[in-house]
């Protein structure tokens, strides 16, 4: 909290819109960032944040406004143009080439050259340099970076990022695939760059984070700023306010009373692991309950639910299925009527549609075998299902032969979770499936599991969202470092309770009581 | 010492391909019927040399994680334009020499323009502008004939120093003067990372087109050196559909033997080098071993088909699925 | 992008509203009309018989090209697997009159046999299909070396080859033609009205999603490549039965047409995009380009030239959309 004296803005956005087609990402958004503060910016998804990074590094161009530097106007072709003026972004999707070594990675883009040819001995140099500043000496310069573990590979990209001298520093959620560790390490990198004059514009969706770390901090809401204030004279709940622009009171079905334990819970896992990012996870998921999996974002959450899906190869440990002992080698074992399990993916655009296939297509893809005889598909069985999937999740498509990659996010991950209703489950897991979409959807969406448990489904539910956990779940285990940490039972599961285990900082004493929100 | 273990880990492709090749040519030679002789090594890279040029110029390409179908014509149809204009006083041949070169050069320019201008697929691409090379060939050559420059072609397809091939030695030449440059150069550096990842590379402000366009007219560049040199060799230029589909098809399995991955960003040109000599080498072996001549196209198939299935041994290293799909 | 919306409901029939489809189709209209200039005989139905027969030959091998292409896969076999269809089933017809009999299922088999070795090693041991495909096209290759002793085997074909290939029914259609209608029937069927057919489209726009989403892609990659393999042989058959007997260089002339062929179809080479429909046009519209060539008399280098140019030019006519996805 360095209440400086704070100098001239370097950086000021003026009036700047930029639209998508019909959509608006950015409307009059304005923004001035100063040399030496650590400025973040915060938002829902959907706020204009992605949009405003990438119009400062030059990757797309503003429709209207204007950008100063140092009070003279800019405007950047490409991101080339933006790091030649100072303005260096670390991008949530990586930039590193993966096939080249972490020296080569780091002096992409101005290596230093001998005769025309780069100079190795500098280059390493200049990257053992890097790694220095970014706290990151472990990192070997001639380790691929295809062989380094994520983490590694965020350093790195922040290493990359300090090579370049930059004036005005972006990061774009570039802790997200740090360790606790790594975290604390970059807040020194970054508090001493702040010191050192850098100006840094810091996105993140962790409150605790920003908290620790900015300065000065410019909420974004439906592509405008609504307000700036300095770190620290607002209250979580006074910032979630302006973030979502009204009351935090998302509508959660209501969930049934607690139920005893039956003797075979239609999934039961025992003592599951897998490398080193699974360790002896035992739990069970009764037929009509909801339970989620929490704790901070890469814990090995993913890894279990891809685990239980037949994805991963290795697997030790037993999974039972209404008592049966089960061991899926592929989603299309896990799939099938034995087993009956579905996994909503994470990624929707890689791995749950094919966009430019037809909505009833993809609402069909995995569930084949039902509007199907011999091979052969029943188209009339399958519209009647296609439709009806449609109608059940309230899908809004002008017709189910559009691509469906022309649906708005929320539709297209209602059609990944209707795709897969389709295939009639008893087992769901779903991989944080609310991530990007908009409220309504995801209202629409937490009314739909309730429904799905209340008809007897069990569900698995990963969700980085902890409202989500609070809300939806009857019992919440806690994922740290590829162990089950705690486990939540109904109103056990609140905030605190959520974030001390995620953190792993509560110690033996037992229930964290209140209904702290 | 760590850091030799790293080296030696991004050069393990090449290393085999290299330590491959020098076993089979030690049983080629030591069992060779006239025995380790500078005329068996001098024949045996006059062959080798060759598919090794066309290997080269297919690499630079496939490094951006493209491919070029049209080398093997643009092989031919330099075979064909330097059997026509590589003749008469040495003036004029050394003219020649630069003409075939920019002709090349040209006609991997034409194939990058396509690419990245017109956005084509470069598989297509290259099909369709194979055709149209091959049918200048034809243009140039409808029968085979034409003539070369001797004293040039003599001295670079006998001997230096009585022992070493020229041939050796002219290869060596091209890889220093234009793979070793370019692979280190900043634009080389681009072309392996658009390659690698095409949408990091754009990320971190590389210039993508430049760094595809240069491989692109290297490759067709290499290629017309490799068209150069079977004029020397055959003292003629022949439109032969058959060399040039033949020559493109062995360039990639030579890039593949010589640990160049096909979904780019990895591999060297020194890799396809020993895994063009290589290719050539597993035919010449039946002939030592006294087989009967018909078995060599299977053996070399097998021995292809074989050799590519290794590669899956990785497979086995995979803990999750969904790494084979990215 | 569309098409495999629009071929979810009408098949074939409603994809002709497909851009790249109906350019080719207009393409198609163009030389015939271009031709008449030159020749009456351009529009006569003996010429559009003999037209179609010729195309026949190369539509059966497109067909496979197709599906694997359709996968995102490409199939360099074909030269090798078209020969050893056709020199299988001469090789069948030489045993006698129960060989002669087998022949055309022999020819067909030994083509699915190799196109299981590459379906087998694209979708499990996962080499890249260009790799496999080349490999498997050198080991026919050495196979039929082996199997003819270096000459040209003296093998003739059976008289039910010749007949499929050179004879015709009523009305003077060609037994070819009939043949590729009804592997066409078959193939529009297969990739519109089945789940395999479903599953290759799915594989082709994204293996990752098909894979999670339950399918069984590599028993559907490996179906797939057993089947072009297959079609690749038929191919080879036919152009025996055709050529009355069988040759080692008979499918080097296949491999770039088919290819082309799928692609001026409007058939993305990424895989996922493409219809059967388009596929008949790039195989008519290659199969006239060439007759067209070779009847004014255009040397082969020109006739290569303009061959290369013409794919270039429709392609970079059907725009960006149809080239990067």
């Amino acid at each position: 909290m360095t209440e400086s004296e704070q100098g001239p803005p370097i950086l000021r956005m003026e009036g700047v819109s930029k639209r998508y087609g019909g959509v608006r990402a950015l409307e009059n958004a304005n923004l001035a960032v100063s040399a030496g503060r650590i400025h973040a910016i915060l938002g829902e998804n959907g706020a204009g944040k992605s949009t405003l990074i990438k119009i400062l590094a030059g990757v797309v161009a503003p429709d209207e406004g204007r950008i100063a530097l140092d009070d003279r106007e800019v405007a950047f072709g490409a991101p080339a143009d933006a790091s030649r003026a100072g303005i260096v972004c670390i991008f949530q999707e990586l930039s590193l080439v993966p096939d080249l070594s972490v020296a080569d990675n780091i002096a992409i883009v101005n290596p230093p050259t001998r005769f025309g040819m780069i100079d190795r001995r500098a280059q390493r140099r200049v990257a053992e340099a890097a790694l220095a500043r970014a706290g990151a000496e472990d990192v070997h310069p001639m380790a691929l970076v295809k062989d380094l573990p994520l983490s590694r590979r965020q350093m790195v990209e922040i290493a990359k990022a300090l090579a370049r001298a930059p004036r005005i520093l972006i990061l774009d959620e570039a802790t997200s695939a740090l360790t606790a560790a790594d975290v604390a390490k970059v807040f020194v990198v970054l508090k001493r760059l702040r010191d050192e004059g850098l100006a840094l514009l810091y996105i993140s969706h962790r409150m605790h984070e920003i908290a620790e770390l900015a300065d000065e901090c410019t909420v974004f809401r439906n592509g405008s700023n609504v307000a700036t204030y300095p770190a620290g004279t607002k209250s979580d709940a006074e910032v979630v306010e302006l973030m979502i622009g009204r009351e935090l009171s998302a509508v959660f079905p209501p969930k049934p009373r607690q139920r005893t334990a039956s003797a075979t819970p239609l999934l039961d896992v025992r003592r599951l692991s897998w490398t080193n990012r699974l360790r002896d996870v035992s739990f069970h998921v009764e037929t009509g309950e909801v339970v989620g999996l929490g704790g901070l974002d890469g814990q090995g959450q993913r890894e279990l639910l891809l685990a239980l899906f037949g994805v991963l190869r290795g697997v030790t440990g037993e999974v039972r299925v209404a008592g049966r002992a089960v061991a899926p080698a592929s989603p299309h074992a896990a799939k099938s009527t034995a087993i009956g399990m579905a996994l909503i993916p994470e990624d929707r655009k890689t791995e749950g549609l094919m966009l430019p296939m037809s909505v009833g297509a993809n609402l069909s893809f995995a569930a084949l075998d039902r509007v199907s005889r011999a091979g052969v598909l029943d188209r009339d069985r399958e519209g009647k299902l296609v439709r009806q999937m449609m109608d059940l999740l309230a899908i809004r498509a002008g017709s189910i032969d559009i691509p469906v990659g022309a649906l708005s996010g929320g539709n297209q991950q209602k059609v990944v979770i209707a795709k897969w209703l389709m295939a009639e489950p008893r087992i769901i897991l779903l991989n944080d499936p609310t991530r990007g979409i908009d409220v309504a959807t995801k209202q629409e969406i937490y009314q739909l599991l309730r429904k799905l448990a209340d008809a007897g489904a069990a569900i698995l539910f990963y969700t980085t969202d902890y409202s989500e956990l609070i809300g939806c779940c009857d019992r919440a285990l806690v994922i740290y470092d590829g162990a089950i940490r705690r486990v939540l039972v109904g109103e056990e599961i609140t905030e605190r309770a959520l974030v001390a285990s995620a953190l792993n900082i509560d110690s033996d004493t037992g229930v964290v009581a209140g209904g702290a929100s | 010492m760590s850091d030799w273990r790293y080296a030696l880990a991004q050069n393990r492709a090449t290393l085999i391909s290299v330590a491959f090749f020098v076993a089979m040519f030690a049983i080629y030679a030591s069992n060779h019927p006239a025995g380790f002789s500078a005329n068996v090594v001098e024949t045996a890279a006059n062959k080798g040399v060759l598919l090794a040029l066309v290997a080269m110029a297919q690499t630079f390409v496939v490094i951006t994680a493209g491919i070029d179908l049209s080398v093997g014509s643009v092989f031919v149809l330099s075979n064909c334009l330097a059997s026509a204009i590589v003749v008469g006083s040495a003036g004029h041949a050394a003219l020649g020499v630069l003409g075939v070169i920019a002709t090349g050069a040209a006609c991997g320019a034409v194939n990058g323009l396509i690419v990245i201008v017109g956005r084509l697929q470069p598989i297509v691409t290259t099909i369709a502008t194979g055709a149209i090379f091959y049918g200048l060939a034809l243009l140039l050559r409808p029968t085979p004939g034409g003539d070369v420059y001797e004293p040039l072609a003599d001295a670079l397809t006998g001997r230096v120093f009585t022992v070493v091939p020229a041939s050796l030695v002219a290869l060596a030449a091209v890889a220093l003067a234009v793979w070793i440059p370019y692979s280190r150069s900043a634009l080389g550096r681009a072309a392996y990372a658009v390659g690698s990842s095409e949408a990091a590379a754009f990320m971190s402000g590389l210039p993508v087109a430049s760094a595809k366009a240069s491989a692109y007219v290297l490759s067709g560049l290499t290629a017309s050196l490799a068209g150069l040199f079977l004029t020397f060799v055959t003292y003629s230029g022949e439109a032969s559909a058959q060399t040039g589909g033949s020559y493109t098809l062995y360039s990639i399995a030579a890039v593949v033997l010589g640990g160049v991955s096909l979904y780019g960003g990895s591999g060297s040109a020194i890799g396809a080098i020993f895994g063009a000599l290589m290719f050539r080498t597993i035919g010449d072996l039946l002939f030592v071993f006294n087989l009967d001549p018909l078995w060599q196209p299977l053996f070399q198939g097998v021995v292809l088909l074989v050799a590519v299935s290794l590669g899956a041994a990785r497979l086995f290293r995979v803990r999750n699925r969904l790494e084979l799909f990215s | 992008m569309t098409t495999q919306a629009r071929s979810r409901r009408g098949g074939a029939l409603s994809s002709r509203l497909d851009r790249p489809v109906v350019v080719a189709f207009a393409c198609i209209v163009a030389l015939l009309l271009l031709g008449s200039l030159y020749s009456r005989s351009f529009l006569s139905p003996d010429y559009l018989l003999q037209q179609l027969k010729v195309a026949s030959f190369l539509g059966v091998i497109a067909t496979g090209a197709l599906i694997v292409i359709l996968l995102g896969q490409i199939d360099l076999s074909v030269p090798w697997l078209v020969a050893v269809g056709g020199m299988m089933a001469t090789a069948a017809t030489a045993w006698g009159p129960i060989g002669a009999w087998l022949a055309i299922p022999f020819g067909v088999a030994c083509g699915v046999a190799l196109g299981l070795v590459n379906g087998f090693g694209v979708a499990y041991l996962r080499i890249p299909s260009m790799i496999v495909t080349l490999a498997v096209n050198a080991v026919a290759q050495g196979l039929m070396v082996v199997h003819t002793g270096g000459f040209s085997p003296q093998d003739s074909s059976s008289p039910a080859m010749r007949a499929l290939a050179t004879g015709s029914l009523a009305f003077g259609l060609p037994n070819a033609v009939i043949v590729w209608i009804g592997i066409g029937a078959c193939a529009v069927f297969v990739l519109n009205r089945t789940t395999f057919g479903r599953s290759v489209y799915g594989i082709g726009n994204r293996e990752r999603a098909a894979y999670l989403s339950g399918v069984d892609t590599q028993r559907i990659v490996l179906l797939a490549f057993a089947l072009a393999g297959g079609l690749s042989a038929f191919g080879g058959v036919l152009l025996a039965g055709y050529a009355s007997k069988a040759a080692q260089g008979m499918g080097d002339a296949y491999l770039l047409p088919a290819i082309a062929s799928v692609v001026l179809g409007g058939a993305s080479i990424m895989g996922g995009r493409g219809s059967y429909l388009g596929t008949v046009a790039g195989v008519v519209l290659i199969t006239l380009l060439q007759s067209i060539l070779s009847v004014v008399q255009m040397p082969d280098a020109g006739r290569q030239v303009i061959y290369g140019a013409v794919i270039i030019g429709m392609l970079l006519l059907y725009g960006r959309e149809g080239a990067a996805r």
